[in-house]
């Protein structure tokens, strides 16, 4: 027996910022010493130059208005702007930071999100044997896909945006008539 | 055989807000359960409005509250520009809305309810709360509880109809509107248009809150089949 506590799973396609959340997010602004990103919330995150991995005041981060930031939140709560950082808590990025050149970025729901982030998460493993290729997941429903052909990505992307409404049983075929061709 | 459904997903705007609802409301099932026969099934209209909810957004600075959403809703008439009757409809729904919405969890946000007439025979209102509902319902936006608007039309020998159709209303010594909230079956909204005695008006109110659980029934269905395959 547990300690009676329920997890309410529920369908949004509009993201809450909650601290811890990691997200990809769109750099709108630079203001002075912050950047202004859009993480599809009520209202744009801030992120400090200072909050990248071996940053300093001298090594500033190269951050183009339009760049994307794969990064969590700190500050997070309904009464404050949010505010994100690139490092985790010992310094290191683990991961986090500006996402690279090309790759293609597209909006999902939460919800899909959550179950492609399951442990055991059977699209992704079976997505991987299909072709190479990188992936980003943002908890606001954001994701950013980079295969070696535009045309892969293409087809990852239209994927992933399908596996919402399809059966497990739909997609293997979907996929086999895919790795078939 | 009720045919409401919720629509399809339009495509997103500008940052994928859209929530969309469909609401369709069939005069001749809902008629069944008037309390009159319903004489007229010749005549079959369709009132139906297109709901899209947008939010909780950036407010502009003069609109936002400090500790609440603040909520909007615009009601566009199939024809000509929105009216004194279509704004006091929007304040009608905005009122009802604001007592389920749960803005604290949201403060300095807005959240916009837009609706559009697509066709009109009758029930407009009521069919206009049901399509808000859906639409909050379908954005996930953290509700106290659910409503549905009912319609009564009182006919000069004293008998009540439930969503009556364009002819009925005109024929009705008073139309009266109720917006029931889903728990506890309480009003959360009664207007009257035409002249209809106390008691007359409590009839038409416990006729209406049986007439809700078909309603919220309808509304489990429709999500139920809109998540079964997720």
């Amino acid at each position: 027996a547990g300690g009676g506590a329920y997890w309410v799973d529920s369908q949004q396609k509009r993201y809450v910022p909650v601290k811890g959340d990691h997200v990809i997010g769109i750099v709108t602004a630079k203001a002075g010493d912050v950047f202004r990103l859009d993480v599809g919330g009520s209202e744009p995150a801030s992120l400090s130059y200072l909050a990248f991995e071996g940053a300093t005041k001298r090594n500033r981060p190269n951050v183009q208005v339009g760049d994307l930031i794969y990064g969590q939140f700190v500050v997070a709560n309904k009464d404050m702007e949010p505010e994100m950082v690139c490092i985790d808590s010992s310094g290191k990025s683990s991961g986090m930071g500006i996402i690279g050149q090309d790759g293609f970025l597209f909006k999902v729901s939460l919800g899909l999100i959550r179950k492609l982030l399951a442990p055991k998460c059977e699209i992704i493993q079976e997505l991987s044997q299909l072709y190479p290729f990188e992936l980003v997941l943002g908890m606001n429903g954001r994701i950013w896909v980079k295969a070696k052909t535009v045309q892969q990505t293409l087809i990852i992307v239209n994927i992933l945006e399908a596996c919402e409404y399809m059966t497990a049983e739909q997609r293997k075929q979907a996929l086999a008539k895919l790795s078939g061709n | 055989m009720l045919q409401g459904y919720l629509g399809e997903y339009t495509a997103p705007l500008i940052h994928g807000l859209i929530h969309v609802a469909v609401r369709l409301c069939r005069d001749a099932w809902l008629q069944r359960r008037a309390q009159a026969a319903p004489e007229e099934r010749g005549e079959r209209g369709d009132t139906s409005v297109l709901a899209g909810l947008y939010g909780p957004a950036e407010a502009k600075v003069s609109k936002e509250l400090p500790d609440r959403a603040a909520l909007e809703v615009l009601l566009r008439p199939k024809v000509g520009l929105p009216g004194v009757l279509e704004r006091s409809r929007e304040q009608l729904l905005r009122q009802t809305c604001e007592a389920v919405v749960l803005g604290v969890l949201h403060p300095r946000t807005a959240i916009s309810l837009v609706l559009q007439v697509l066709s009109d025979a009758g029930s407009l209102l009521s069919c206009c709360l049901n399509a808000a509902c859906m639409a909050l319902l379908d954005a996930g936006l953290p509700l106290a509880a659910l409503f549905c608007g009912v319609t009564c039309a009182l006919q000069p020998d004293g008998t009540i109809l439930l969503d009556p159709t364009a002819r009925q209303e005109q024929e009705a010594r008073a139309i009266l509107t109720f917006a029931i909230a889903s728990s506890d079956r309480k009003v959360l909204m009664a207007t009257t248009k035409g002249s209809c005695s106390v008691e007359e008006m409590q009839q038409c109110l416990a006729a209406a809150q049986r007439a809700a659980d078909t309603i919220f029934q309808f509304y489990r269905d429709s999500v139920r089949r809109r998540y079964s395959k997720c």
